[in-house]
């Protein structure tokens, strides 16, 4: 664990020292073979009932981070760690099949992983209920409106029991108001669920709302410059967006912000 | 530390996200042959349109001792039709070429879209087998049909294979491109999930590639009745397809014989095309879960 900034920490923020982590990055930097470096030298730590957002400008590597941190891109230098069972990613655009149903969109994390069909079945049914699509299980992707495609990407996330979930903008493409409606969603089910939450985003808002910890990087090559702790407990009221103590937390991310880019 | 609880920290987890829309348009799904008729009406008002041109050409534009040239539709169809000893040839012929026809599209169909997998799986079989998928394009079949006469035969073997060459590229092509369609980030997807290439390509590709392939199909199938011509034209030898027929009627100068025979030939065509228009609105309709439409 690299504390960057001298900022006092809270149950929340951090674990206990050598308890269990499940995504550990030490000193990691990616270097495309175009001669792109994208990171250099991050470190982070997250374990259970932990929410990790980064916030940092265009292009400064937060995609290339979560790449990283899934494994679908290799680090050249440094080490990642990863101690979860399960790993879940939730794409920018909701990345369903076109020609499967809601519920058989979800039900493909377990058919891939050769789950019975009543089982993943009975799976797929409680992560859509869980994320408020009941009824609309047989509607295709077409058919259902942006922030409900999010929905089953968010079911097809959930029903992996994931121990580390990975966003990637997730909420990126969506209107003002789907998206405030999505994240309170969000941070209810991390409450629920408790898995080690690593999310991207534009929206210092949004960073600031979801989160245990904002992580801020500089532009290219990116790096951690500040780590933001957030204090509040789950589940979050919507209204917390509107509090002074959050537009103080806000004002802060986003100072640093300008500072780094 | 700890700011604003929440009031309604436990009420449902999610909001209710409205009522399930109504999956249909404005057409409800009728039966399949009621879609069959409703599109076959642009190609009726066409014959029709056909029909009008030719009495024009005849009445209007041939003076009268010219007239053999282009007798009217009725005197071609109503002798031709119910003379038998044109049409139990002719119904004979249509027959042969219709089988050639079927049993090239079947064999283009699946030599395509097996092509098409190998070449999708690894990008050096991709390098490797696209060239001739290119060649077999491009290479003038006129050149290439009295050569496959002489090597297999002029029987039905030989005709089938002009068939497939003749119909086998949108096929590779289509399905290809639908193969490599899905999004990087679906593939990213399935990476993560640790799919097999066999999970990749039976979950991911192969159904994104659906779409493609119905396009594919469609062209397939009416290239392969011009295949199954166009061999049975050049072949002066073997059992006489309609296109066979059609060169003897030229020589013969039996010109009804031979506008009637053009004729069928057109509708032969227009059919397995909208066999294959219907198929593939269904299909691929559904396939995105709307009916009809
Ligand atoms: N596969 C790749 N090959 C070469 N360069 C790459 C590759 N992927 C990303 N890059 C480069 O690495 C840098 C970081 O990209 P990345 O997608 O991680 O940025 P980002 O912070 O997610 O940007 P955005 O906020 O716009 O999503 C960019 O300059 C990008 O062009
Ligand atoms: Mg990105």
């Amino acid at each position: 664990m690299i504390t960057l900034t001298g900022v006092s920490t809270d149950q929340h923020s951090v674990t206990e020292p050598g308890g269990a982590r499940t995504l550990v990055l030490e000193g990691v930097s990616k270097r495309f073979p175009t001669g792109t470096v994208a990171l250099t030298d991050v470190s982070l730590g997250l374990g259970p009932g932990d929410f990790v957002t980064v916030v940092g400008p265009s292009g400064c590597g937060k995609s290339t981070l979560l790449r990283l941190a899934s494994g679908l891109e290799r680090a050249t230098a440094g080490s990642i760690d990863v101690r979860a069972a399960s790993t879940s990613y939730v794409f920018q655009d909701a990345t369903l099949l076109e020609w499967r149903s809601a519920a058989r969109n979800v039900e493909l994390v377990g058919e891939l992983r050769g789950e019975s069909k009543a089982e993943r079945r009975k799976r797929a049914q409680e992560a859509l209920d869980l994320v408020g699509l009941t009824g609309f299980e047989s509607q295709h992707p077409r058919q259902l409106s942006g922030g409900m495609r999010m929905r089953v990407s968010l079911a097809r996330a959930l029903v992996a029991e994931p121990e580390l979930a990975l966003f990637d903008e997730p909420f990126g493409a969506l209107d003002e108001i789907t998206r405030l409606d999505m994240q309170t969603e969000l941070q209810k089910l991390f409450r629920l669920k408790r898995f080690a939450g690593l999310f991207i985003t534009h929206s210092v808002s949004e960073a600031v709302y979801l989160s245990t910890k904002v992580l801020v990087m500089s532009g290219r090559p990116g790096r951690i410059v500040a780590e933001i702790p957030v204090p509040w407990d789950y589940p979050r009221a919507p209204d917390l967006r509107h509090t002074a103590e959050f537009a103080a937390l806000t004002g802060r991310v986003s100072h640093t912000l300008g500072e780094h880019s | 530390m700890t700011a604003p609880r929440v009031a309604q920290a436990d009420a449902p987890l999610l909001s209710e996200p409205g009522e399930p829309r109504a999956a249909a348009g404005p057409d409800a799904p009728g039966p399949w042959w009621r879609t069959a008729l409703v599109r076959s009406v642009p190609i009726l008002g066409a014959l029709l349109g056909i029909a009008i041109v030719w009495y024009a050409v005849t009445y209007l534009a041939l003076p009268a001792n010219q007239r053999f040239l282009l007798p009217p539709p009725h005197e071609v169809f109503g002798e031709t039709l119910t003379n038998a000893r044109v049409m139990g040839p002719m119904a004979a012929a249509l027959g042969r070429t219709f089988g050639v026809t079927v049993v090239g599209l079947v064999i283009a169909v699946v030599l395509g879209i097996a092509y098409a997998v190998v070449m999708s799986q690894w990008r050096i079989a991709e390098r490797v087998l696209y060239p001739y998928a290119v060649i077999l394009q491009t290479i003038p079949i006129l050149a290439l049909v009295p050569l496959i006469g002489i090597w297999l035969g002029y029987g039905f073997p030989a005709r089938v294979v002009v068939c497939v060459i003749i119909a086998v590229f949108p096929m590779i092509a289509n399905t290809l491109f639908g193969l490599q369609s899905a999004s990087p980030a679906a593939h990213d997807l399935f990476t993560l999930k640790k799919a097999s290439r066999w999970q990749r390509l039976r979950k991911l590709q192969f159904p994104a590639a659906v779409p493609s392939i119905f396009t594919g199909l469609r062209n397939a199938a009416g290239l392969a009745v011009i295949g199954a011509i166009v061999g049975d034209y050049f072949f002066q030898q073997g059992a006489v397809g309609i296109g066979g027929l059609l060169r003897v009627y030229t020589e013969r100068l039996q010109i009804d014989a031979l506008l009637v025979a053009v004729t069928l030939t057109a509708l032969f065509g227009v059919l397995v095309f909208s066999v294959f228009a219907v198929l593939d609105r269904a299909v691929v309709g559904r396939w995105y879960g709307h009916t009809g439409r």
